[in-house]
């Protein structure tokens, strides 16, 4: 499955009280527009008075990578509830798009800290423009100049059980 | 495969490494997989330790990212390529290199293309082969024994 972002633009549902309810607008990191609009509900009635048996989704839109071939490194700010607390973190990653960040964000916290998806919220996703900005080590040394290195040991697969000649794992 | 500590261990031995081929700008690889498989391609910009930015204008390659998993480096590269260079520059130094036809002339590519025909073949064509090298057999053996008569 990947990633795309989606924006999501929803309101509460006019009322006598407020004809003209505010309109709100998220950028929302999800597998499928369903998820989306979940997610979109579920941030918005956690910082307004608005859930969604009283209001309504004006539209939801895929938003594109603008550059989908250019190499981007990427700051990513989330908030992750663990077992035993709520944590905030900043990590960085080098991808083509956004989504593709977010998306090795949730298979790393997976990986690092076995985090679910629910327990994850994306707070800022940010395109690191300077290479002085970069702050982390494992993205740091990805920017060298004249980054070079070898692809050691690489083993070949072979059909047969028995071979004639050893395989050559060098070059 | 390679892992944080050894890219940088990679980049502080530059002068005096053992390998000879290495994953850099510029550097021709062959596609081992994928729908592009058996094609040469060139590593426009490294994006991470499994994957780069791969373009072959001259082999009809969109520029796309691609892993190293499913490559394998040629002796071959580009070595004023800049990082993150276009397709249009790639093709120019492409052929200001000749890098195809040097790929095309080398004994790695021949023996690709002849295995490849030799799959290709249909049960006569192998068996004009069979007789082709048996007469060519004949022509040798008859004439080396000439030879050691003279």
């Amino acid at each position: 499955m990947t990633v795309s972002e989606y924006q999501v633009v929803g309101r509460h549902l006019p009322t006598e009280a407020d004809p003209n309810p505010k309109i709100y607008r998220m950028r929302i990191f999800a597998l499928n527009e369903v998820v989306a609009k979940s997610r979109f509900w579920y941030f918005l009635r956690q910082l307004k008075k608005v859930k969604k048996a009283n209001g309504e989704i004006i539209g939801v839109n895929v938003i594109h990578e603008k550059k989908p071939l250019k190499v981007k490194n990427f700051g990513i700010w989330l908030r992750y509830d663990s077992r035993s607390g709520t944590h905030n973190m900043y990590k960085e990653f080098r991808e083509l798009s956004r989504a593709d960040a977010v998306k090795s964000l949730y298979q790393d916290m997976a990986a690092r800290h076995r985090a679910r998806f629910r327990s994850i919220h994306i707070l800022r996703v940010v395109e690191i423009e300077k290479n002085e900005d970069v702050r982390r080590p494992y993205i740091k040394q990805l920017l060298a100049p004249g980054l070079r290195f070898p692809l050691p040991h690489r083993v070949q697969k072979s059909r047969s059980t028995f071979v004639a000649h050893r395989p050559s794992t060098f070059n | 495969m390679v892992g944080p500590n050894n890219l940088l261990y990679a980049v502080s031995i530059r002068s005096e490494s053992t390998f000879k081929r290495f994953v850099e700008v510029g550097r021709v690889v062959l596609l081992r997989s994928g729908p592009h498989a058996g094609k040469t391609a060139v590593i426009a910009e490294i994006i991470d330790h499994n994957r780069a930015i791969i373009d072959g204008p001259a082999t009809g390659i969109p520029r796309h990212a691609f892993p190293y998993r499913h490559l394998t480096l040629t002796p071959f590269r580009l070595p004023k390529l800049p990082r993150g260079a276009g397709s249009g520059t790639v093709l120019k130094q492409l052929t200001s290199e000749g890098i195809v036809e040097k790929w095309n002339k080398s004994t790695w590519a021949t023996k690709r293309t002849a295995i490849e025909k030799r799959k290709s073949l249909n049960d006569f064509e192998r068996f004009k082969t069979f007789v082709a090298k048996k007469s060519r057999r004949d022509v040798v053996r008859k004439s080396v024994k000439a030879a050691k008569k003279a």
